[in-house]
């Protein structure tokens, strides 16, 4: 192993790290924001509102991620939709981490006890405050580590932004490969600093859910 | 007495769930301060016609009415929801299983709903919720999660959340049945309290010395039909009819066992 050669290209990838976390953080909010969109459209009362989720839960995930990320990076511009690598990693993964976690967050809304919806109606409460303060907060004590396992996945698929050529780990990496011919090298760096974030990340998870349960 | 206006009038509510019709034109009138316990086998339909008074479980037919408000109105989505809210307020419900809110504290469980809908002030809501809990005699645990109790407690506790709203009437549903024998009486002597500060109440239960005691009038339900009604010292001691004495025997034979 060329230790040398790691070492000298070692802040590069610190760099690309950098770009890949960003990304990440970026996937994450849209996803959860798509996720909570998503999962309140299955859960409507309104059958269309119902359909659009379970569509759009289910075209996401009946398809490769890297196929969405193509439709909108190389497809975009033909249907007028410009959007520059990064964007389009970034709208492409969020749409696609936004599927799986409606599924999440539906999935702990409805294990909340029917006899609690009950108990909240039957003193007078609406759906909304039902929703609120009685079927929420326990959903999201439920949610806290399934959540955790969409985010892990959603770190791993920011490799597939490589492919529309976003410059972040992967990427790096591929491209040190070029003019190093030293691809055991450079993929192991790419490989320990995804380890770092993903670690990084399940430790915060674990943090926020052991928090989640003392309260 | 009887020929007042009913306080709660259920006149020939009828229920399907699908092709399993579950209530056959019930008929029901309760007075103001009176109570009412109905009994009857599992699957008779005791829950659901309970469950039909504050529409939990909207009737197919009939209508059930509290004062001279109908409870099962049809209306728009979002004029139904306002209504049915405010008519809930007026009637508490404890259920067998407790159902308090497991991330609340017991003081939360009590307050939470005088909170959004009567818009007390946290302070007010405290001395609300200590009325309340001292009255079920639970004010020591009202800095509990509701983890921390046994299932009377609980029950308890329910029981000051629901009359936190200050309702008209308490329905009750099988309320100590999932409670361990030893944990029964303290549910029964808050129920008695209640019963004699003139709570209009109607009581689902297996425990017929409980009826017998507390109650002003009995059903007595079998497959979806009331088949005998009366005051308890007839309906126990002296029932008219073949079903009721059979379920009276049995239910004796059971609890003797
Ligand atoms: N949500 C429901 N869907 C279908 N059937 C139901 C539902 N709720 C109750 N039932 C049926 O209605 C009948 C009466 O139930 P219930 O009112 O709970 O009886 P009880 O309280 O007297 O034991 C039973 O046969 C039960 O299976
Ligand atoms: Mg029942």
């Amino acid at each position: 192993m060329d230790f040398d050669l790691m070492q000298r290209v070692f802040p590069f990838f610190l760099e690309a790290a950098w770009i890949t976390i960003i990304l990440s953080v970026l996937t994450a909010i849209l996803g959860l924001t798509c996720g909570i969109l998503g999962a309140a459209a299955r859960l409507s009362r309104f059958a269309l509102l119902r359909f659009v989720g379970a569509a759009y839960v289910s075209v996401i995930r009946g398809t490769p991620a890297l196929i969405q990320l193509f439709i909108l990076y190389f497809g975009g511009p033909q249907i007028g939709i410009q959007l520059d690598a990064f964007e389009a990693g970034v709208i492409g993964l969020g749409l696609n981490a936004g599927a799986y976690m409606t599924e999440t967050i539906r999935g702990a809304i409805i294990t909340i006890d029917k006899g609690q919806i009950e108990a909240a109606r039957t003193v007078g409460l609406s759906r909304l405050q039902t929703m609120r303060y009685v079927v929420l907060p326990q959903a999201m004590r439920l949610m806290i580590r399934p959540l955790g396992v969409n985010i892990n996945a959603l770190i791993k698929a920011t490799a597939l932004v490589a492919a529309i050529s976003v410059v972040e780990l992967t990427y790096t990496a591929q491209r040190y490969i070029g003019s190093t011919y030293k691809p055991f090298e450079m993929f192991l760096i790419a490989g320990i600093l995804y380890m770092i974030i993903i670690y990084v990340t399940g430790q915060a998870v674990a943090w926020l859910d052991r928090k989640a349960r003392i309260n | 007495m009887t020929d007042q206006k009913p306080f709660i009038d259920i006149r020939h509510a009828q229920k399907s769930f699908g092709t399993l019709e579950v209530l056959k034109d019930i008929n029901l009138q309760v007075q103001k301060g009176q109570i009412v316990a109905i009994i009857g086998p599992s699957g008779s339909g005791k829950s659901t016609l309970l469950r039909a008074i504050n529409d939990l479980d909207p009737l197919t037919g009939g209508e059930v009415w509290l004062e001279d408000k109908r409870i099962n109105k049809t209306l728009p989505h979002s004029q139904y929801e306002k209504h049915i809210n405010l008519v809930r307020q007026e009637i508490g419900m404890v259920f067998q299983h407790f159902n308090l809110f497991p991330h609340l504290k017991v003081r939360e469980n009590v307050t939470l709903a005088p909170k959004m809908l009567k818009g007390l002030s946290g302070t007010e809501a405290n001395k609300l919720a200590e009325e309340q809990l001292e009255k079920v005699g639970m004010l020591e645990r009202i800095d509990y999660y509701p983890s921390q109790l046994s299932g009377g407690q609980k029950q308890r506790v329910a029981i000051a959340r629901a009359l936190a709203m200050n309702p008209k009437v308490m329905l009750f549903d099988e309320a100590t049945s999932a409670l361990d024998p030893e944990l029964v009486e303290e549910v029964n002597l808050v129920m008695k309290k209640l019963a004699q500060e003139h709570m209009t109440m109607i009581i689902v239960t297996h425990e017929m010395s409980f009826a017998e005691a507390v109650c002003d009038k009995v059903l007595f339900m079998d497959q979806g039909v009331v088949v005998e009604e009366g005051p308890p010292e007839v309906i126990f001691r002296n029932p008219k009819n073949d079903r009721t004495k059979e379920f009276l025997r049995k239910h004796l034979a059971g609890q003797n066992a």
